[in-house]
Protein backbone atom coordinates (compact mmCIF):
# COMPACT_ATOMS: atom_id res chain seq x y z
CA UNK A 1 0.00 0.00 0.00
CA UNK A 2 1.15 3.76 -1.11
CA UNK A 3 1.73 6.20 1.25
CA UNK A 4 0.65 9.46 -0.32
CA UNK A 5 1.56 11.81 2.63
CA UNK A 6 2.34 11.57 6.11
CA UNK A 7 2.50 12.97 9.01
CA UNK A 8 5.15 14.39 10.79
CA UNK A 9 4.77 13.47 14.06
CA UNK A 10 6.61 11.54 16.26
CA UNK A 11 5.39 8.05 16.92
CA UNK A 12 6.12 7.01 20.80
CA UNK A 13 5.16 3.42 21.00
CA UNK A 14 5.37 0.81 18.64
CA UNK A 15 2.22 -0.08 16.78
CA UNK A 16 3.59 -3.75 15.74
CA UNK A 17 1.11 -6.45 16.11
CA UNK A 18 3.41 -8.91 15.83
CA UNK A 19 6.08 -7.52 18.79
CA UNK A 20 3.03 -7.13 21.18
CA UNK A 21 1.68 -10.70 20.73
CA UNK A 22 4.94 -11.40 21.70
CA UNK A 23 4.37 -9.33 25.19
CA UNK A 24 1.09 -10.55 25.44
CA UNK A 25 2.09 -14.10 24.66
CA UNK A 26 4.26 -13.58 27.93
CA UNK A 27 0.95 -11.82 29.87
CA UNK A 28 -0.83 -14.48 32.99
CA UNK A 29 -3.95 -16.28 31.69
CA UNK A 30 -4.37 -17.35 35.68
CA UNK A 31 -7.38 -16.31 36.90
CA UNK A 32 -5.77 -15.52 40.56
CA UNK A 33 -6.97 -12.69 42.75
CA UNK A 34 -5.49 -9.68 41.97
CA UNK A 35 -6.79 -6.91 44.76
CA UNK A 36 -4.03 -4.84 46.07
CA UNK A 37 -3.34 -1.29 46.93
CA UNK A 38 -2.98 1.46 45.05
CA UNK A 39 0.40 2.05 45.90
CA UNK A 40 1.39 -1.00 45.43
CA UNK A 41 -0.01 -1.63 42.02
CA UNK A 42 1.63 1.70 40.62
CA UNK A 43 4.74 1.34 42.15
CA UNK A 44 4.94 -2.57 40.47
CA UNK A 45 2.92 -1.79 36.95
CA UNK A 46 4.35 1.62 36.14
CA UNK A 47 8.13 2.27 35.29
CA UNK A 48 10.04 5.12 34.44
CA UNK A 49 9.55 6.04 30.52
CA UNK A 50 6.45 4.01 30.03
CA UNK A 51 3.93 4.98 28.10
CA UNK A 52 0.85 5.93 30.18
CA UNK A 53 -3.16 5.56 28.78
CA UNK A 54 -5.93 6.45 31.05
CA UNK A 55 -9.82 5.58 30.95
CA UNK A 56 -13.06 7.96 31.24
CA UNK A 57 -13.17 11.52 29.89
CA UNK A 58 -10.98 13.70 31.43
CA UNK A 59 -13.36 14.51 34.52
CA UNK A 60 -16.02 11.66 34.03
CA UNK A 61 -15.63 7.88 35.19
CA UNK A 62 -11.33 8.77 36.08
CA UNK A 63 -9.15 6.53 38.20
CA UNK A 64 -8.37 9.84 40.54
CA UNK A 65 -6.43 7.60 43.20
CA UNK A 66 -3.87 5.97 40.18
CA UNK A 67 -3.04 9.54 38.85
CA UNK A 68 -2.11 11.13 42.14
CA UNK A 69 0.03 8.01 43.17
CA UNK A 70 1.96 8.19 39.94
CA UNK A 71 3.17 12.15 40.93
CA UNK A 72 3.64 11.25 44.31
CA UNK A 73 5.71 8.63 43.43
CA UNK A 74 7.37 10.32 40.96
CA UNK A 75 7.35 8.73 38.56
CA UNK A 76 9.38 10.15 35.32
CA UNK A 77 9.39 10.15 31.55
CA UNK A 78 6.29 9.02 30.59
CA UNK A 79 4.34 9.05 27.65
CA UNK A 80 0.69 10.28 28.21
CA UNK A 81 -2.51 9.51 25.60
CA UNK A 82 -4.17 12.68 25.88
CA UNK A 83 -7.34 11.45 25.13
CA UNK A 84 -9.83 14.11 26.23
CA UNK A 85 -8.01 14.47 28.96
CA UNK A 86 -8.87 17.08 31.23
CA UNK A 87 -8.71 17.06 34.73
CA UNK A 88 -6.34 13.93 34.75
CA UNK A 89 -4.12 15.72 32.48
CA UNK A 90 -4.24 18.65 34.68
CA UNK A 91 -2.92 16.26 37.30
CA UNK A 92 -0.07 14.75 35.53
CA UNK A 93 0.77 18.43 34.53
CA UNK A 94 1.42 19.15 38.10
CA UNK A 95 3.97 16.93 38.38
CA UNK A 96 6.02 18.30 36.38
CA UNK A 97 5.36 21.52 38.47
CA UNK A 98 6.97 20.78 41.21
CA UNK A 99 10.66 21.07 41.01
CA UNK A 100 11.09 17.32 40.99
CA UNK A 101 11.82 16.44 37.77
CA UNK A 102 9.54 15.80 34.60
CA UNK A 103 6.56 12.84 35.08
CA UNK A 104 5.14 13.66 31.57
CA UNK A 105 7.54 14.09 28.59
CA UNK A 106 6.26 12.79 25.76
CA UNK A 107 2.18 13.17 24.65
CA UNK A 108 -0.41 12.30 21.64
CA UNK A 109 -2.54 15.27 21.78
CA UNK A 110 -6.03 15.03 20.69
CA UNK A 111 -7.59 17.58 24.15
CA UNK A 112 -5.48 18.60 26.63
CA UNK A 113 -4.90 21.73 28.88
CA UNK A 114 -8.89 22.41 28.62
CA UNK A 115 -11.37 21.23 30.69
CA UNK A 116 -14.30 21.27 28.90
CA UNK A 117 -16.76 24.35 29.66
CA UNK A 118 -14.60 25.22 33.12
CA UNK A 119 -12.14 26.48 31.22
CA UNK A 120 -8.22 25.85 30.10
CA UNK A 121 -6.33 24.79 33.10
CA UNK A 122 -3.05 27.31 33.57
CA UNK A 123 -0.62 25.62 34.36
CA UNK A 124 -1.35 22.69 32.22
CA UNK A 125 -1.06 25.26 29.30
CA UNK A 126 2.25 26.55 31.10
CA UNK A 127 3.86 22.93 30.90
CA UNK A 128 3.00 22.30 27.11
CA UNK A 129 4.21 25.89 26.00
CA UNK A 130 7.07 25.37 27.69
CA UNK A 131 9.09 22.87 25.57
CA UNK A 132 10.04 20.45 27.93
CA UNK A 133 7.04 17.83 26.67
CA UNK A 134 7.08 16.20 22.77
CA UNK A 135 3.94 15.75 21.55
CA UNK A 136 1.73 14.71 18.18
CA UNK A 137 -1.60 15.74 17.39
CA UNK A 138 -4.39 13.60 16.44
CA UNK A 139 -8.55 13.66 16.97
CA UNK A 140 -10.49 11.70 19.37
CA UNK A 141 -11.61 9.77 16.90
CA UNK A 142 -8.52 9.04 15.56
CA UNK A 143 -6.71 8.70 18.74
CA UNK A 144 -9.61 6.52 19.93
CA UNK A 145 -8.94 4.01 16.77
CA UNK A 146 -5.74 3.48 17.70
CA UNK A 147 -6.68 1.75 20.65
CA UNK A 148 -8.93 -0.36 18.50
CA UNK A 149 -6.60 -0.93 16.23
CA UNK A 150 -4.07 -2.44 18.95
CA UNK A 151 -7.53 -4.34 20.87
CA UNK A 152 -7.82 -6.05 17.76
CA UNK A 153 -4.29 -6.92 17.36
CA UNK A 154 -3.86 -4.95 13.42
CA UNK A 155 -1.39 -2.25 13.25
CA UNK A 156 -3.14 0.24 11.68
CA UNK A 157 -6.76 0.89 10.58
CA UNK A 158 -8.04 3.41 8.43
CA UNK A 159 -10.90 6.34 8.40
CA UNK A 160 -12.65 9.24 6.77
CA UNK A 161 -11.33 11.83 9.17
CA UNK A 162 -8.29 14.16 9.88
CA UNK A 163 -7.09 14.37 6.32
CA UNK A 164 -6.06 17.98 4.74
CA UNK A 165 -5.40 19.27 7.90
CA UNK A 166 -2.41 20.37 10.36
CA UNK A 167 -3.49 18.06 13.11
CA UNK A 168 -2.91 15.17 10.10
CA UNK A 169 0.33 16.94 9.45
CA UNK A 170 1.35 17.13 12.88
CA UNK A 171 0.16 13.33 13.44
CA UNK A 172 1.94 10.06 13.00
CA UNK A 173 -0.83 8.97 10.53
CA UNK A 174 -0.08 8.56 6.83
CA UNK A 175 -2.41 9.16 4.24
CA UNK A 176 -3.22 5.67 2.02
CA UNK A 177 -4.99 4.63 -1.20
CA UNK A 178 -7.57 1.87 -0.25
CA UNK A 179 -6.99 -1.34 -2.04
CA UNK A 180 -10.35 -1.85 -2.93
CA UNK A 181 -12.16 1.74 -3.61
CA UNK A 182 -8.66 3.36 -4.60
CA UNK A 183 -9.97 5.91 -2.38
CA UNK A 184 -7.84 8.22 -0.29
CA UNK A 185 -7.84 7.46 3.38
CA UNK A 186 -5.99 8.01 6.96
CA UNK A 187 -4.09 5.10 8.18
CA UNK A 188 -3.82 5.14 11.63
CA UNK A 189 -1.17 3.24 13.96
CA UNK A 190 -2.01 1.12 16.66
CA UNK A 191 -1.45 2.10 20.21
CA UNK A 192 -0.14 -0.91 22.67
CA UNK A 193 0.11 1.21 26.44
CA UNK A 194 2.75 -0.36 28.68
CA UNK A 195 -0.04 0.87 31.28
CA UNK A 196 -3.42 1.38 31.10
CA UNK A 197 -5.90 1.97 34.08
CA UNK A 198 -9.26 2.61 34.07
CA UNK A 199 -12.14 2.96 37.02
CA UNK A 200 -14.97 1.25 36.72
CA UNK A 201 -18.39 0.77 38.86
CA UNK A 202 -17.84 -3.22 39.60
CA UNK A 203 -14.92 -5.64 39.54
CA UNK A 204 -14.78 -8.75 41.21
CA UNK A 205 -11.31 -10.16 42.97
CA UNK A 206 -10.00 -11.67 39.83
CA UNK A 207 -10.97 -8.66 37.18
CA UNK A 208 -13.97 -9.08 35.57
CA UNK A 209 -15.48 -6.04 35.63
CA UNK A 210 -18.78 -4.09 35.24
CA UNK A 211 -19.16 -0.47 33.81
CA UNK A 212 -22.50 1.45 33.86
CA UNK A 213 -23.09 4.20 31.56
CA UNK A 214 -21.29 5.36 28.33
CA UNK A 215 -17.80 3.16 27.95
CA UNK A 216 -15.99 6.31 25.97
CA UNK A 217 -12.89 4.09 24.46
CA UNK A 218 -12.55 2.19 27.60
CA UNK A 219 -13.15 -1.49 26.18
CA UNK A 220 -10.79 -0.64 23.57
CA UNK A 221 -8.13 0.52 25.91
CA UNK A 222 -8.40 -2.01 28.26
CA UNK A 223 -7.95 -4.78 25.54
CA UNK A 224 -4.79 -2.89 23.93
CA UNK A 225 -2.58 -2.45 27.30
CA UNK A 226 0.24 -4.06 28.29
CA UNK A 227 -0.44 -4.13 32.00
CA UNK A 228 -3.96 -2.67 33.59
CA UNK A 229 -4.74 -1.62 36.95
CA UNK A 230 -8.64 -1.38 37.44
CA UNK A 231 -9.47 0.60 40.40
CA UNK A 232 -13.47 0.01 41.42
CA UNK A 233 -16.07 1.69 43.14
CA UNK A 234 -16.90 -1.97 44.99
CA UNK A 235 -15.31 -5.74 44.66
CA UNK A 236 -18.02 -8.09 44.28
CA UNK A 237 -17.91 -11.73 44.09
CA UNK A 238 -16.92 -13.88 41.45
CA UNK A 239 -20.78 -15.40 41.74
CA UNK A 240 -22.15 -12.20 41.00
CA UNK A 241 -20.31 -11.41 37.72
CA UNK A 242 -21.43 -15.33 36.57
CA UNK A 243 -24.99 -14.61 37.64
CA UNK A 244 -24.88 -12.48 34.33
CA UNK A 245 -21.77 -12.50 32.02
CA UNK A 246 -23.82 -10.29 29.72
CA UNK A 247 -22.63 -6.84 32.25
CA UNK A 248 -18.85 -7.79 31.98
CA UNK A 249 -16.93 -5.27 30.09
CA UNK A 250 -13.70 -6.12 30.76
CA UNK A 251 -12.61 -9.84 31.47
CA UNK A 252 -9.90 -10.78 34.09
CA UNK A 253 -6.91 -11.33 31.57
CA UNK A 254 -6.60 -8.19 30.83
CA UNK A 255 -6.26 -7.21 33.78
CA UNK A 256 -3.31 -6.86 36.51
CA UNK A 257 -4.14 -5.54 39.42
CA UNK A 258 -7.89 -4.26 41.30
CA UNK A 259 -7.60 -2.06 44.01
CA UNK A 260 -11.12 -0.90 46.11
CA UNK A 261 -11.33 2.83 45.37
CA UNK A 262 -14.98 4.06 46.69
CA UNK A 263 -15.72 7.30 45.25
CA UNK A 264 -12.48 6.73 42.86
CA UNK A 265 -14.00 8.88 40.15
CA UNK A 266 -14.18 12.21 42.50
CA UNK A 267 -13.82 15.17 41.85
CA UNK A 268 -15.09 13.74 38.48
CA UNK A 269 -18.46 12.41 37.80
CA UNK A 270 -19.22 8.42 38.14
CA UNK A 271 -22.47 7.53 36.64
CA UNK A 272 -25.22 6.18 38.64
CA UNK A 273 -23.18 7.12 42.01
CA UNK A 274 -22.36 11.17 42.37
CA UNK A 275 -22.41 13.99 39.69
CA UNK A 276 -18.80 15.76 39.58
CA UNK A 277 -17.55 18.22 42.57
CA UNK A 278 -17.54 21.62 40.71
CA UNK A 279 -16.67 23.47 43.56
CA UNK A 280 -13.72 21.17 44.11
CA UNK A 281 -12.64 21.77 40.49
CA UNK A 282 -13.29 25.28 40.29
CA UNK A 283 -10.93 25.60 43.20
CA UNK A 284 -8.45 24.35 41.62
CA UNK A 285 -8.40 26.06 38.18
CA UNK A 286 -8.25 29.28 40.46
CA UNK A 287 -5.39 28.27 42.36
CA UNK A 288 -3.38 27.83 39.57
CA UNK A 289 -3.46 31.62 38.70
CA UNK A 290 -0.29 31.59 41.21
CA UNK A 291 2.35 28.87 41.37
CA UNK A 292 2.93 29.14 44.62
CA UNK A 293 -0.27 29.17 45.82
CA UNK A 294 -0.80 25.89 43.82
CA UNK A 295 1.88 23.91 45.40
CA UNK A 296 0.74 24.33 47.96
CA UNK A 297 -2.74 23.53 46.82
CA UNK A 298 -1.11 20.21 45.86
CA UNK A 299 1.50 19.37 48.67
CA UNK A 300 -2.48 19.59 50.77
CA UNK A 301 -4.63 17.18 48.36
CA UNK A 302 -1.96 15.02 47.09
CA UNK A 303 1.15 15.30 47.91
CA UNK A 304 0.74 14.50 52.22
CA UNK A 305 -2.05 12.74 51.90
CA UNK A 306 -1.80 8.94 52.22
CA UNK A 307 -5.20 7.67 50.05
CA UNK A 308 -7.67 8.89 48.08
CA UNK A 309 -10.30 8.81 51.11
CA UNK A 310 -7.93 11.26 53.21
CA UNK A 311 -7.98 13.72 50.03
CA UNK A 312 -11.82 13.41 49.58
CA UNK A 313 -12.11 14.41 52.75
CA UNK A 314 -9.77 17.30 52.39
CA UNK A 315 -11.05 18.56 49.04
CA UNK A 316 -14.50 18.38 51.16
CA UNK A 317 -16.12 15.46 49.22
CA UNK A 318 -17.25 13.62 52.28
CA UNK A 319 -19.29 16.91 53.37
CA UNK A 320 -20.92 17.17 50.00
CA UNK A 321 -21.29 13.72 49.27
CA UNK A 322 -24.86 13.80 49.50
CA UNK A 323 -25.58 16.68 47.55
CA UNK A 324 -23.65 15.00 44.67
CA UNK A 325 -25.52 11.86 44.42
CA UNK A 326 -28.64 14.37 44.26
CA UNK A 327 -27.30 16.26 41.79
CA UNK A 328 -26.59 12.69 40.20
CA UNK A 329 -29.76 11.46 40.52
CA UNK A 330 -31.22 14.52 39.45
CA UNK A 331 -33.13 15.19 42.52
CA UNK A 332 -34.34 18.53 43.66
CA UNK A 333 -33.08 18.87 47.08
CA UNK B 1 -38.10 41.03 32.77
CA UNK B 2 -40.61 42.01 29.77
CA UNK B 3 -41.42 38.48 27.11
CA UNK B 4 -41.73 41.47 24.43
CA UNK B 5 -40.01 40.10 21.59
CA UNK B 6 -37.34 43.15 21.28
CA UNK B 7 -36.00 42.02 25.11
CA UNK B 8 -33.55 39.96 24.43
CA UNK B 9 -29.87 39.43 24.38
CA UNK B 10 -27.21 38.05 21.67
CA UNK B 11 -26.69 34.82 23.30
CA UNK B 12 -30.83 34.34 22.84
CA UNK B 13 -30.46 35.62 20.00
CA UNK B 14 -27.87 32.79 18.83
CA UNK B 15 -29.20 30.09 20.44
CA UNK B 16 -32.62 30.91 18.43
CA UNK B 17 -31.01 31.27 15.18
CA UNK B 18 -29.27 27.59 15.66
CA UNK B 19 -31.93 25.77 16.88
CA UNK B 20 -33.95 26.91 13.63
CA UNK B 21 -31.36 25.39 11.72
CA UNK B 22 -32.15 21.86 13.19
CA UNK B 23 -34.83 20.15 10.88
CA UNK B 24 -37.34 17.73 12.91
CA UNK B 25 -36.16 14.24 12.13
CA UNK B 26 -32.74 14.77 11.55
CA UNK B 27 -29.73 13.85 13.57
CA UNK B 28 -26.66 15.84 15.58
CA UNK B 29 -24.27 15.69 17.31
CA UNK B 30 -23.51 18.34 19.99
CA UNK B 31 -21.21 19.77 22.75
CA UNK B 32 -22.14 21.43 25.97
CA UNK B 33 -23.20 24.93 26.06
CA UNK B 34 -24.93 27.15 22.82
CA UNK B 35 -24.98 23.91 20.65
CA UNK B 36 -26.35 21.56 23.63
CA UNK B 37 -29.44 24.17 24.02
CA UNK B 38 -30.02 25.21 20.24
CA UNK B 39 -30.59 21.60 20.48
CA UNK B 40 -32.91 21.44 22.94
CA UNK B 41 -34.98 24.40 22.28
CA UNK B 42 -35.43 22.54 18.73
CA UNK B 43 -36.81 19.44 20.18
CA UNK B 44 -38.95 21.29 22.78
CA UNK B 45 -40.70 23.38 19.47
CA UNK B 46 -40.42 22.25 15.85
CA UNK B 47 -38.11 19.13 16.19
CA UNK B 48 -39.41 16.72 18.89
CA UNK B 49 -38.02 14.08 16.66
CA UNK B 50 -34.15 15.26 16.73
CA UNK B 51 -32.03 12.80 17.69
CA UNK B 52 -29.19 14.25 20.03
CA UNK B 53 -25.44 12.55 20.41
CA UNK B 54 -22.39 13.41 22.16
CA UNK B 55 -19.18 12.10 20.92
CA UNK B 56 -18.15 10.59 24.15
CA UNK B 57 -21.44 7.95 23.61
CA UNK B 58 -24.54 9.09 25.21
CA UNK B 59 -27.31 8.98 23.01
CA UNK B 60 -30.83 10.71 22.42
CA UNK B 61 -30.76 11.74 26.25
CA UNK B 62 -34.68 13.28 27.49
CA UNK B 63 -31.81 16.42 28.75
CA UNK B 64 -32.98 17.15 32.11
CA UNK B 65 -30.36 19.85 33.03
CA UNK B 66 -27.69 21.23 30.86
CA UNK B 67 -24.50 18.71 30.99
CA UNK B 68 -20.95 20.11 32.21
CA UNK B 69 -19.24 17.85 30.28
CA UNK B 70 -19.49 16.17 27.45
CA UNK B 71 -19.07 12.72 28.77
CA UNK B 72 -21.26 13.18 32.01
CA UNK B 73 -23.99 11.41 32.92
CA UNK B 74 -26.42 14.20 31.87
CA UNK B 75 -26.02 13.35 28.23
CA UNK B 76 -27.17 9.84 28.11
CA UNK B 77 -30.21 10.64 31.34
CA UNK B 78 -32.78 8.59 30.12
CA UNK B 79 -31.20 7.87 27.06
CA UNK B 80 -31.47 5.28 24.18
CA UNK B 81 -27.90 4.08 24.70
CA UNK B 82 -25.03 4.24 26.89
CA UNK B 83 -22.19 3.59 23.80
CA UNK B 84 -18.82 4.59 22.96
CA UNK B 85 -16.96 7.16 21.35
CA UNK B 86 -16.18 4.66 18.41
CA UNK B 87 -19.54 3.84 18.06
CA UNK B 88 -20.86 7.62 17.49
CA UNK B 89 -17.84 8.68 15.20
CA UNK B 90 -18.98 5.67 13.15
CA UNK B 91 -22.45 6.73 12.89
CA UNK B 92 -21.35 9.57 11.47
CA UNK B 93 -18.18 7.85 9.33
CA UNK B 94 -21.83 5.91 8.02
CA UNK B 95 -23.41 8.97 6.71
CA UNK B 96 -26.19 9.12 9.53
CA UNK B 97 -25.08 12.80 11.13
CA UNK B 98 -26.88 15.13 9.55
CA UNK B 99 -25.30 18.55 11.32
CA UNK B 100 -22.43 18.74 14.06
CA UNK B 101 -21.93 22.59 15.92
CA UNK B 102 -18.47 23.77 16.71
CA UNK B 103 -16.25 26.48 17.70
CA UNK B 104 -12.76 27.81 18.11
CA UNK B 105 -10.15 30.74 18.65
CA UNK B 106 -9.57 31.55 14.81
CA UNK B 107 -12.09 30.84 11.60
CA UNK B 108 -10.98 31.28 8.07
CA UNK B 109 -13.03 32.63 4.58
CA UNK B 110 -13.56 28.59 3.99
CA UNK B 111 -14.50 27.91 7.23
CA UNK B 112 -11.45 25.68 8.68
CA UNK B 113 -11.27 26.01 12.42
CA UNK B 114 -8.07 26.77 14.88
CA UNK B 115 -8.78 25.17 18.36
CA UNK B 116 -4.80 23.92 19.02
CA UNK B 117 -2.29 27.36 19.19
CA UNK B 118 -1.40 31.07 18.58
CA UNK B 119 1.91 31.41 17.45
CA UNK B 120 4.08 30.73 13.78
CA UNK B 121 6.05 27.38 15.55
CA UNK B 122 3.86 24.31 16.25
CA UNK B 123 6.62 23.32 18.86
CA UNK B 124 6.70 26.49 20.81
CA UNK B 125 3.72 27.58 20.78
CA UNK B 126 2.79 31.50 22.07
CA UNK B 127 -0.68 29.61 23.35
CA UNK B 128 -1.72 26.45 23.32
CA UNK B 129 -5.81 25.18 22.98
CA UNK B 130 -7.42 21.81 23.78
CA UNK B 131 -6.71 21.05 19.74
CA UNK B 132 -8.91 19.00 17.91
CA UNK B 133 -11.23 17.18 20.40
CA UNK B 134 -13.62 15.25 18.40
CA UNK B 135 -14.21 18.52 16.16
CA UNK B 136 -11.86 17.18 12.88
CA UNK B 137 -13.67 14.32 13.62
CA UNK B 138 -17.18 15.35 13.28
CA UNK B 139 -16.19 18.01 10.36
CA UNK B 140 -14.86 15.11 8.45
CA UNK B 141 -17.84 13.30 8.93
CA UNK B 142 -21.12 14.81 9.63
CA UNK B 143 -23.02 16.21 6.76
CA UNK B 144 -23.57 19.95 7.95
CA UNK B 145 -21.22 21.43 10.05
CA UNK B 146 -22.48 24.83 12.02
CA UNK B 147 -20.13 27.65 13.72
CA UNK B 148 -21.60 29.43 16.33
CA UNK B 149 -19.19 31.94 17.77
CA UNK B 150 -19.10 35.71 18.60
CA UNK B 151 -18.00 38.19 15.81
CA UNK B 152 -14.58 39.61 15.95
CA UNK B 153 -11.53 40.61 13.36
CA UNK B 154 -9.22 38.62 15.63
CA UNK B 155 -11.46 35.52 15.32
CA UNK B 156 -12.08 35.87 11.94
CA UNK B 157 -8.74 35.91 10.14
CA UNK B 158 -7.58 35.14 6.34
CA UNK B 159 -4.89 32.38 7.47
CA UNK B 160 -5.28 30.54 10.67
CA UNK B 161 -2.16 29.88 12.64
CA UNK B 162 -3.53 25.82 12.59
CA UNK B 163 -5.82 24.52 10.86
CA UNK B 164 -7.23 22.01 13.41
CA UNK B 165 -10.22 21.35 11.81
CA UNK B 166 -11.69 21.21 8.36
CA UNK B 167 -13.77 23.62 6.75
CA UNK B 168 -13.24 23.91 2.47
CA UNK B 169 -9.81 23.73 3.24
CA UNK B 170 -8.23 26.44 0.10
CA UNK B 171 -11.70 26.42 -1.90
CA UNK B 172 -13.92 24.37 -4.12
CA UNK B 173 -13.24 20.93 -4.51
CA UNK B 174 -10.56 20.57 -2.07
CA UNK B 175 -12.13 18.55 0.43
CA UNK B 176 -12.51 16.07 -2.12
CA UNK B 177 -9.52 15.79 -3.12
CA UNK B 178 -7.60 16.01 0.10
CA UNK B 179 -9.97 12.24 1.13
CA UNK B 180 -12.54 13.84 3.01
CA UNK B 181 -15.85 12.49 1.77
CA UNK B 182 -18.39 13.86 -1.12
CA UNK B 183 -21.50 16.45 -0.25
CA UNK B 184 -19.93 17.10 3.54
CA UNK B 185 -18.64 20.45 5.16
CA UNK B 186 -19.42 23.79 6.97
CA UNK B 187 -22.93 25.26 6.11
CA UNK B 188 -23.57 28.44 8.43
CA UNK B 189 -21.58 30.06 10.81
CA UNK B 190 -24.09 32.05 13.42
CA UNK B 191 -22.53 34.84 15.36
CA UNK B 192 -23.57 38.28 17.70
CA UNK B 193 -24.27 40.33 14.14
CA UNK B 194 -25.42 37.79 11.25
CA UNK B 195 -25.34 34.61 9.61
CA UNK B 196 -23.18 33.76 7.10
CA UNK B 197 -23.20 31.19 4.72
CA UNK B 198 -21.15 29.94 1.98
CA UNK B 199 -20.98 30.83 -1.86
CA UNK B 200 -21.53 27.70 -4.06
CA UNK B 201 -18.78 28.45 -6.38
CA UNK B 202 -16.06 29.90 -4.63
CA UNK B 203 -16.83 28.25 -1.10
CA UNK B 204 -16.22 31.61 0.26
CA UNK B 205 -17.66 33.08 3.74
CA UNK B 206 -20.41 35.24 2.57
CA UNK B 207 -23.60 37.32 4.93
CA UNK B 208 -26.86 35.40 4.55
CA UNK B 209 -29.03 37.10 6.68
CA UNK B 210 -28.43 40.47 8.94
CA UNK B 211 -29.34 40.53 12.51
CA UNK B 212 -32.10 43.23 13.61
CA UNK B 213 -30.31 46.75 13.59
CA UNK B 214 -26.81 45.59 12.15
CA UNK B 215 -25.53 46.79 8.72
CA UNK B 216 -23.14 45.21 6.24
CA UNK B 217 -20.36 47.43 7.37
CA UNK B 218 -21.07 46.79 10.63
CA UNK B 219 -19.74 43.32 9.59
CA UNK B 220 -17.13 43.70 7.21
CA UNK B 221 -15.42 45.90 10.24
CA UNK B 222 -15.56 42.91 12.59
CA UNK B 223 -14.35 40.35 9.78
CA UNK B 224 -10.76 40.42 9.34
CA UNK B 225 -11.11 38.93 5.59
CA UNK B 226 -12.87 40.38 2.71
CA UNK B 227 -16.22 39.09 3.34
CA UNK B 228 -19.16 39.60 0.59
CA UNK B 229 -23.13 39.08 0.80
CA UNK B 230 -25.34 36.94 -0.88
CA UNK B 231 -27.81 38.79 -3.45
CA UNK B 232 -30.66 37.92 -1.45
CA UNK B 233 -29.96 39.43 1.45
CA UNK B 234 -32.35 38.83 4.32
CA UNK B 235 -33.17 40.66 8.13
CA UNK B 236 -33.03 37.90 11.00
CA UNK B 237 -36.70 37.14 12.37
CA UNK B 238 -36.11 37.70 16.24
CA UNK B 239 -36.48 35.34 18.88
CA UNK B 240 -40.66 34.98 18.87
CA UNK B 241 -42.31 35.61 22.51
CA UNK B 242 -42.92 31.22 22.64
CA UNK B 243 -38.45 31.15 21.73
CA UNK B 244 -37.85 33.19 24.33
CA UNK B 245 -40.32 31.72 26.89
CA UNK B 246 -38.75 27.92 26.23
CA UNK B 247 -35.28 29.05 25.84
CA UNK B 248 -35.52 30.68 29.35
CA UNK B 249 -38.31 28.59 31.16
CA UNK B 250 -37.42 25.05 30.23
CA UNK B 251 -33.67 24.91 28.37
CA UNK B 252 -31.45 27.09 30.42
CA UNK B 253 -33.67 28.26 33.48
CA UNK B 254 -30.59 28.79 35.38
CA UNK B 255 -29.16 30.88 32.85
CA UNK B 256 -25.86 29.24 32.24
CA UNK B 257 -25.78 29.36 29.07
CA UNK B 258 -27.86 32.39 27.72
CA UNK B 259 -26.79 34.50 30.75
CA UNK B 260 -29.80 35.39 32.52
Amino acid sequence: MDTLEQGSGKLFTDPSSIAARADFRQKSRAMTEKVTTVSDAVDRLLGDGDYLAIGGFGGDRIPTAVVHEVIRQNKQDLGFAGHTSTHDFQVMCAGNLMGRGQVLARVDNAYVVGLEARGLSRQARRVMESGEVEFTEWSNYTLALRFRAAAMGVPFLPAHSVLGTDTMKHSAARKIVCPFTEEPMVAVPALYPDLAVIHVHESDPFGNCRIEGISVADLDVARSAKRLIITCERVISNDEIRSNPTRTAIPYYCVDAVCEVPLGSYPGNMPYEYYSDEEHIGQWLAVEEDLDEYRRFLDYHIFEVSDHQEYVRRAGGLDRLEELRRLEFMETS
Amino acid sequence: MSDSPTDYNAMELMVTCASRLLENGRTVAVGTGVPCSAAMLAQRLHAPDLTVFFEAGGVAPQLPAMPISVGDSRTFYRGLMATSMCEVMETCQRGLMDYTFLGGAQIDPYGNLNSTMIGDDYANPRVRFPGSGGANDLASLCWRTLVVTNHDPRRFVEQLDFMTTPGYLDGPGAREAAGLMPGTGPYRVITDLAILGYHDQTRRMEVLSLHPGVTLDEVQQQTGFEIGAASELIGTEPPSEQELRVLRDEVDPHGYVIGR
